[in-house]
Parts: C-alpha cells; sequence; structure tokens
C-alpha cells in the first residue's frame, strides 16, 4: 500500500462520522525504485490531504524533511517533488494495518493490500 | 495458469472525430503499437479458478488493448494520470494502463486470490506503478473516494450471477470517484436504460465502440460452447 493509496482511504463502518485519517501501524515497510515523473507528483499535490499525508510518513518514519505546509512554487522545486515523489510512490507498507481514529477498527494489510471489507453487521 | 478459453472479437470503431484520411494513418499507427500492447497482455495470467457468483472472467488482450488504446490516445486519460480500475480481477487493464505510463493505477477487487494472482502478473511485469485495495466496490457510500481519481476504468459484472444491477452500482461508484471520466463496458442491450441514467445523473455519455465478444463457457453448466454477447465500450464524462 502506498501512501497516495493511503490517503485516499476512510472507514465508512455503520456509524462512524468521521473515518479519517486511517492510522498505520505498520509491521513491514519498503521503500522501492519508482521512476520519478515530477508532473505527476506536481499534479497530485494540491489533490493530497496534506496533514494526513505527513502524519502518515512521519508514523512510518519516513517524514525526513517533508515540510508540514506546502512551499510555495512547489512545481518548479525539483528537490521538493522527488521528496514528495519518494514519500507518495516509493514508500510501501507490506503488512500491518490501519486503524479506524472513530471506532478503533482495525483494517489488516497483506502483501501490500489493505482489506477494507465490512462484516454484515458494520454496512 | 492462463485461461484455456479463446475470445473472438470484433472490434468495430465509430471514429467520429477524424476524416476519413487521417482516421485511415491513425488506424495503421493505433494498429501497430495496438498489437504489441496486446501482445504484451498476452502474457497477464488469469484466473486460476474462476468464481461463478462473482462472474470472474479475464477481459481479452485483445478487448484490453483496444480499450486502453483508445483512452490514451484518443483521450489522453492514461499517461500521468491516477486511474482506478474498478473489480479489477488479476489486473489485466491496470497492468495495461500502467504499461501506458499511468502515474499509478489502483486496482479494487473483491477477492483476495484474484488479488494475488493481480499481485504476482504486477511483479512478473516489474510495474511499480501499480497498487491495489481489497473491497466491495458493488457495496461503497458514494462519499468514498469521491472525486479521487482522474480517470476510471473497469469492465464490470454485468450482473448475470444473481448479482441483478450489479453493472449499474459499479457505474455509480465510478461517476463518484472519476473526476474527468469513466470507460466501461456494458452490455449493447442494457445502452437505452444506461442512457437514461447518465441522463438522470447528468453525465455525458459515448458509446466509443461496439463489440462482441464470447463469454467463456467456463462455468460447468453452460449448455453451447461460449455465449456471444454484444458489449459497448462507453466513456463517461464528469468534467
Amino acid at each position: 500500500m502506498k501512501l497516495l493509496t493511503h490517503n485516499m482511504l476512510t472507514s465508512h463502518v455503520k456509524g462512524v462520522m468521521k473515518g479519517y485519517p486511517l492510522l498505520i501501524k505498520a509491521t513491514e515497510v519498503k521503500v522501492n525504485e519508482v521512476e520519478f515523473n515530477p508532473q505527476f507528483v506536481s499534479r497530485m499535490i494540491p489533490k493530497l490531504e496534506w496533514t494526513a499525508f505527513v502524519q502518515a510518513a512521519d508514523g512510518l518514519g519516513q517524514l525526513n524533511d517533508l515540510p508540514n505546509e506546502l512551499v510555495p512554487d512547489y512545481e518548479k522545486n525539483e528537490e521538493f517533488l522527488r521528496k514528495v515523489h519518494r514519500v507518495l510512490l516509493e514508500v510501501e507498507v507490506l503488512e500491518g494495518c490501519l486503524q479506524c481514529p472513530e471506532s478503533g477498527r482495525e483494517f489488516p494489510i497483506s502483501r501490500g493490500v489493505p482489506n477494507m471489507l465490512l462484516n454484515e453487521d458494520e454496512t | 495458469m492462463p485461461s484455456a478459453s479463446h475470445f473472438r472479437c470484433a472490434f468495430r470503431i465509430i471514429l467520429c472525430h477524424f476524416s476519413n484520411f487521417l482516421s485511415v494513418a491513425y488506424f495503421v499507427m493505433v494498429n501497430m503499437k495496438l498489437k504489441e500492447l496486446e501482445c504484451c497482455l498476452q502474457q497477464v495470467d488469469a484466473f486460476e479458478e474462476p468464481k461463478l457468483l462473482l462472474e470472474q472472467y479475464p477481459t481479452s488482450p485483445h478487448i484490453a488493448a483496444c480499450m486502453l488504446y483508445t483512452i490514451h490516445n484518443t483521450f489522453d486519460d492514461i499517461e500521468n494520470r491516477l486511474v482506478a480500475d474498478l473489480g479489477c480481477g488479476c489486473g489485466v487493464l491496470s497492468i495495461g494502463a500502467a504499461t501506458l505510463g499511468a502515474g499509478l493505477c489502483v486496482g479494487f477487487d473483491i477477492d483476495e486470490d484474484a488479488l494475488a494472482t493481480f499481485k504476482m502478473n504486477t511483479e512478473e511485469f516489474e510495474l511499480t506503478n501499480i497498487d491495489m485495495v481489497q473491497c466491495n466496490v458493488g457495496n461503497l457510500e458514494p462519499a468514498v473516494y469521491a472525486k479521487k481519481f482522474d480517470t476510471v476504468i473497469m469492465n464490470p459484472p454485468f450482473g448475470t450471477k444473481h448479482n441483478k444491477g450489479m453493472d449499474m452500482q459499479f457505474l455509480k461508484t465510478a461517476l463518484h470517484m472519476a473526476r474527468t471520466a469513466v470507460y466501461s463496458l456494458h452490455k449493447t442491450s442494457t445502452r437505452q436504460h444506461i442512457q437514461k441514467k447518465a441522463s438522470d445523473w447528468k453525465v455525458k455519455m459515448e458509446v466509443v465502440a461496439e463489440l462482441r465478444y464470447d463469454l467463456p463457457a467456463s462455468y460447468k453448466f453452460h449448455k453451447k460452447k461460449s455465449v456471444d454477447i454484444e458489449v459497448d465500450f462507453i466513456r463517461f464524462s464528469t468534467s
């Protein structure tokens, strides 16, 4: 599970009002090499929940020096884009779980795939 | 293990946008690289044991290649885009999208066996711009993933296996998720029904092409060897 994907995931268990962001409890993390595509990263940045993204990176010990707030003119800042690229697309959570901040319900991550399936009583 | 079924299909592209000359040149160019993409997608492993109730069957490499190439060349909705593949199964559409330069393609499926095959395929192809989520697309709240993806591509279940209406559920979810466009396959026999829904939902709908393909006789109770059905390749635009 990449952090770009994590940034979109929410818990929609019945009754939960704010199941976002999901807390990552990782037991295995990998960093891959993914081709750097500045155009794509630049386009994704405004679409991210930036605070949740930074929090997730921090929780995995992968924050390095990503700023808490977006730098102005980031589109032209290759160094910044590379840092974002690494955390957004290269860091991968292989094993662990995602925890709903409201209900505490845990969604397992196995072999890099988060299982967001709800039980019958949760829908 | 690749499926033993062989898919026959005729692909008639309705090129409304081009003059005759341009369409020939376009066709030649597209066809050369189309064959490469199709060849490449033939390496994608299909379901080991397709699950009847989930209406699982692989999208043929030919159909997948034609769909993806049109989405990429005619509409530019793959390269550098964030793409979702709903009901991704073993991932043939996602692998094609990733190969064509999607920024990231995320596959969604309910079945962990299919996702395991998808994962193996991703590793075989050495693709790093793919991710996957296990969830029930037929049962998602509209707010979840709303407008999170540029493009959604899919070959949804047609609702023929005690899951009536599943194709429209998938479509509804897809339309919530996409910022720009949804590309999907639906039975031609449902075209009018879909047109009405599209109008109700205020989305533009364009039948990009008509295909026909065999559904595999992989389900033991099939009386005939295969079932030939007419299918529309449709583009819905949300922007």
